[in-house]
């Protein structure tokens, strides 16, 4: 059978506002101090990810790139260790951003999962190979919750954008 | 719009290829990765961008510290009564030793004045409170309240009640970054209060320390306690620094292995005693060629 574009109603064109809104919301949730704890998702790969695919022409590499910084910064790493994995990110999820779309919501968030581990992955990667501890394996729990919280997240961010149900006998759409 | 009639038409218009933009930004982060990790020289890139996030990241830490205070003013008149008295208790208890500090310094001053030896350095400092962890899974480091506005530059010792903590790493204007001595490869010289064995004591990473480079068959024991030997010209000497745990002798290696856990609350949240950087050393005397120093090897910050 083939897939419908079954996850997407009509939708209201996104405010440009909202996009900054919820990146910074995003950056936010990360500057909470929970970073310690286990299966905390990364927020803003999370919500930059939904952006990159959602609306590939007006968040792409140069947002992950600042909000790496802005990361790098806030979190003590080294400088470059998020800005390169987000870059990454926002090139692979707008690369596939066409097809991801295709699917129902359950299977994006799966096709999301191998993007936000590969974007922990490499970070782990980048430390270690110079020389920091392993900071055990509940660090790369995150993307899990992440994939989890996809489907709640795509509701949330879309929700300025949906249009009030109205019934029409003469309108089909 | 003339001469242009072979370009595209702005509605085609997408800014470079995301191959691109892609192989520039990347090749800037790594830039930036390798310059920070290598050199080091990024400090002021670091600064300015604090600037903006240190603000939304205090803003952000207000909901913890506000359920602490909560904790705090709940916690009731009967436990700060005891608290008190412990307190009291604890002070009557030491002021026999620290009523007869002034005295016995002022002695020690004299009789090195009368040895000609150099005065001991007094210990000064501010004290700071600890923010929060640096968000960093990878390293072992703090957040403390005090930056550039109070003086603190990089490389001065933080000490608790206790012990050594740590040593600032990275300055910011109104917060400072403090590097615990469990990070990993963080180095601390020290020396063994029994023995008087001078050595490293190296942070593992895991929230313990190993004393390195000791021969097996040095004078060791668990139990001994391991301070600061003062030959960096960073620390002070004299401040407690880790306790020796367990000592592995296996007849393979030279060295034994050296197990060792921090007498300072390192990982817990509180107070911290920024001391004053030390007064510069004299110029070592140069090195004679047949003697290698195996004793006092400068700390990560010190050789910077």
């Amino acid at each position: 059978m083939q897939p419908t574009f079954s996850s997407s109603r009509i939708l209201l064109p996104v405010r440009p506002w909202f996009i900054i809104f919820s990146l910074f919301a995003a950056l936010l949730l990360n500057f909470l101090p929970t970073a310690h704890w286990p299966g905390v998702p990364d927020w803003v790969a999370l919500v930059l990810c939904f952006w990159s695919i959602r609306e590939p022409r007006r968040v792409g590499m140069g947002w992950a790139f600042i909000l790496g910084l802005a990361m790098d910064v806030a979190d003590g790493a080294v400088l470059g260790q998020h800005c390169f994995a987000y870059v990454l990110l926002a090139y692979v999820t707008a690369a596939q951003a066409r097809r991801i779309l295709w699917f129902p919501l359950a299977q994006q968030a799966l096709q999301v999962l191998p993007m936000l581990v590969g974007c922990q992955l490499i970070q782990l990667l980048m430390r270690m190979l110079t020389g920091a501890e392993f900071p055990g394996w509940g660090y790369l729990t995150g993307p899990l919750i992440a994939t989890l919280l996809w489907i709640p997240v795509t509701f949330l961010l879309l929700l300025p954008q949906y249009q009030p149900v109205e019934r029409d006998e003469n309108r089909p759409l | 719009m003339a001469g242009t009639d072979h370009a595209p038409p702005p509605f085609f218009k997408r800014g470079p290829a995301p191959l691109a933009l892609l192989t520039f930004y990347i090749a800037i982060s790594l830039a930036l990765f390798v310059v920070d990790l290598r050199l080091r020289s990024l400090d002021l890139l670091r600064q300015s961008i604090a600037l903006v996030t240190d603000p939304v990241q205090r803003a952000a830490q207000t909901p913890g510290s506000l359920v602490d205070h909560a904790g705090g003013y709940l916690r009731g008149l009967h436990d700060l009564l005891d608290e008190n008295a412990r307190l009291k208790q604890a002070q009557l208890q030491l002021a026999p030793n620290l009523l007869r500090l002034e005295h016995l310094e002022g002695e020690n001053e004299r009789l090195r004045k009368l040895l000609a030896v150099t005065e001991r350095e007094k210990a000064n400092g501010a004290v700071a409170r600890i923010m929060y962890t640096a968000r960093d899974p990878f390293s072992r480091r703090i957040i403390i309240d005090k930056g550039q506005q109070s003086g603190i530059v990089a490389g001065q010792p933080a000490i608790d009640e206790a012990g050594v903590v740590g040593q600032v790493t990275r300055v910011f204007p109104f917060s400072a970054e403090v590097t615990l001595i469990t990070d990993k490869d963080q180095t601390v010289p020290v020396q063994v209060v029994r023995s008087g064995q001078r050595s490293v004591v190296f942070g593992l990473g895991s929230g313990q320390l190993e004393l390195r480079y000791i021969p097996a068959n040095a004078d060791i024991k668990e139990g001994d306690l391991l301070v600061t030997s003062g030959l960096d010209g960073v620390y002070l000497p004299g401040f407690p620094v880790a306790r020796v745990v367990s000592i592995e002798r296996e007849n393979s290696y030279a060295f034994a292995r050296i197990r060792c856990v921090p007498v300072a609350a390192v990982e817990n949240f509180g107070e911290v005693l920024v001391l004053s950087p030390r007064q510069p050393q004299p110029p070592a005397p140069p090195e004679s060629p047949g003697r290698t120093g195996n004793t006092g090897a400068p700390s990560k910050a010190a050789a910077k």
